[in-house]
């Protein structure tokens, strides 16, 4: 595959499997509780919470990728502050998984809350007559019976996280190597005489990861709903 | 011993109770929507009243004038749910385990065998909920909460959810919970057969009130507490299985007088107690010969209950027990009854249902 793929070609899947594997799994367990949050509490502020989370499916793409130029740049507000800490995401690869994670959280809290909102809150109720604390009833009740809807909603956000592309350019630019993502290599080859052959096969791979992505989610939700007879 | 405080205004009425229960099986007793899962729920901490104290061994679990609340899951309290609320991602070992889990090292039940074997579901142990039928996920969820090795068991009417045949598998199930493993259980019910069958102790509860608490053959004989009226109204007799006899009857010692029954379930020696129902009761001013019914008690009327019917309900005293008879104001008004006079009071065998026939721990009173 290396030999099929040019080494910029290369360097860009890899990269994009890279950022959205990082992207899915350090946002995953804050998805977990806010769509927890927004599930099964009451709360001040909640449709505000509900609002800033989705936020990042209704603005323009650039419009996110802007604000956490501004936000976390190494100018930005918080940005230089971190940086004198030695963390820096503008321009880095990790601000490409930052920003793909702010893009795809939407679309993972959705699915997860709705799967969480089939759960039956008398079973942790059960569970909590049974002597678990709600920490303890969350994991071994809710979470295992939302597993099938967690599964979708990281499934889900992993092909967000790959094929985010407006904010990444805007927020961590298209730097070969370092920040060019598959969407960003497939864009920039687009953008030279004779790239199209390479954007071609960047396409292809795309198209593979993303059904491959799918199958995989399928076979694992349907592993589950058997294992709980429900089928 | 839980000792119970509560007062919540809800929706539709005030709740307000307070009440201790003794050893054995409590039931709370009332129509829908009287508050009983509201009392339980508040007991197991699933529910918090505006103002009260509930108090189990000694142990505060609830008082709202020292601001103590503890969770449901540090109250060590069993709780069976009318739907059983198993866990569907579990098998039922795990179910059965799950409580025992958290439950702290030294007060574990360690008796898991025979607790499944007491509710045979030794054979369903690798099967998950969704392959059990309505009664055996209620045994399943029976010993899903012994196995949290509680102080005290709640059940929110579990038999509710299930067809008559189903209760009948039930019940004896919790005859054996007051029998044998001496749990104290709070137990809700609507049902006067449920009461008859399992209560030490009733405590009425009407539109968020207690109406009244006591022994179950005294409310059960009170048809102006009982939620279904007058039509559920009955006495409860204790009796000792005598012999089973060839004719498919068995008899019963009750005081020194024989009953004869459609043959009961338990073994020769055995003590049983019986709803009669006071509908089911003929009353005779002479010994009747010539009849089809086999049980003539004689007895003493004590009390003549007028209610706004056109019945009136007779209390008898007999060797037997107190029985109640419900009868029209035009035969009392014929046969001259009245409180002193003696009288006999018939049943026919088959009017007591094996729903109506219960196992005690207690010897028999007579």
């Amino acid at each position: 595959m290396t030999e099929w793929l040019g080494p910029q070609e290369w360097q860009a899947v890899s990269l994009s499997l890279k950022v959205a594997f990082w992207a899915v799994a350090l946002s995953l367990p804050c998805g977990i509780l806010v769509a927890y949050a927004l599930a099964r509490w009451e709360f001040p502020g909640k449709q505000l919470l509900n609002g800033i989370v989705h936020l990042p499916l209704i603005l323009p793409p650039v419009v996110t990728g802007y604000l956490l130029l501004l936000l976390l740049g190494t100018q930005g507000v918080l940005g230089s502050r971190l940086q004198e800490i030695g963390v820096v995401f503008a321009f880095r690869w990790s601000g490409a998984a930052l920003a793909a994670a702010i893009m795809a959280f939407p679309l993972m809290v959705r699915a997860i809350r709705l799967s969480i909102e089939a759960v039956d809150p008398r079973l942790e109720e059960a569970a909590a007559t049974l002597g678990a604390g709600p920490i303890w009833g969350f994991v071994t009740v809710t979470l295992p019976l939302a597993l099938p809807g967690i599964i979708a909603g990281a499934v889900l956000a992993f092909a967000k996280a790959m094929g985010e592309f407006g904010a990444t350019i805007t927020f961590v630019s298209n730097i070969p190597g370092q920040t060019q993502t598959l969407p960003s290599a497939i864009y920039a080859f687009l953008q030279v005489p004779g790239g199209e052959a390479s954007a071609l096969r960047l396409v292809v791979v795309s198209v593979c990861i993303a059904m491959s992505a799918l199958l995989v989610s399928e076979i694992l939700a349907r592993r589950i709903a058997k294992r709980m007879g429900a089928e | 011993m839980l000792e119970l405080k509560l007062r919540h205004d809800l929706s539709s009425f005030t709740l307000d109770v307070c009440f201790e229960t003794p050893s054995g099986t409590t039931v709370l007793f009332g129509g829908s929507g009287s508050g009983k899962t509201t009392v339980i729920n508040a007991v197991a901490g699933l529910f918090k009243p505006a103002i009260g104290r509930v108090v189990l061994d000694g142990r505060v679990l609830f008082d709202t004038d020292s601001g103590i609340w503890l969770p449901p899951h540090r109250r060590r309290i069993g709780y069976i749910f009318q739907e059983g609320r198993l866990f569907p991602h579990l098998t039922v070992e795990q179910n059965l385990l799950f409580g025992r889990f958290w439950s702290p090292k030294g007060a574990r039940r360690e008796d898991m065998p025979k607790i499944v074997e007491m509710l045979g579901i030794g054979p369903l142990l690798n099967r998950r909920p969704i392959a059990l039928s309505g009664g055996e996920k209620q045994r399943v969820s029976i010993g899903r909460a012994l196995l949290s090795s509680p102080e005290l068991l709640l059940a929110d009417e579990p038999l509710a959810a299930l067809d008559q045949p189903r209760k009948e598998e039930i019940l004896p199930y919790f005859e054996r919970l007051r029998d044998e493993l001496n749990i104290p259980v709070l137990y809700v019910t609507h049902s006067a057969a449920e009461v008859a069958r399992l209560a030490t102790s009733v405590v009425v509860l009407k539109d968020g009130k207690m109406q009244r608490q006591g022994e179950a053959a005294d409310v059960l004989a009170d048809a102006s507490v009982l939620p279904t009226g007058v039509r559920a109204a009955g006495a409860l007799i204790e009796a000792r299985v005598k012999e089973h006899h060839q004719d498919g009857l068995s008899e019963l010692d009750a005081g020194g007088l024989p009953l004869f029954l459609p043959r009961v379930q338990q073994a020769v020696g055995q003590s049983v107690r019986l709803r009669v129902q006071a509908h089911d009761v003929i009353l005779s001013r002479e010994y009747p010969e010539g009849l089809s019914a086999l049980n003539i008690l004689p007895g003493n009327i004590v009390k003549i209950h007028q209610g706004s019917g056109p019945g009136v309900m007779i209390s008898l005293e007999t060797p037997a027990g107190p029985i109640l008879a419900r009868v029209t104001q035009r035969s009392a008004k014929a046969m001259g009854l009245q409180t002193g006079i003696a009288c006999h009071a018939v049943m026919k065998s088959v009017a007591i249902a094996p729903s109506n026939i219960g196992t005690t721990a207690g010897q028999p009173r007579a």
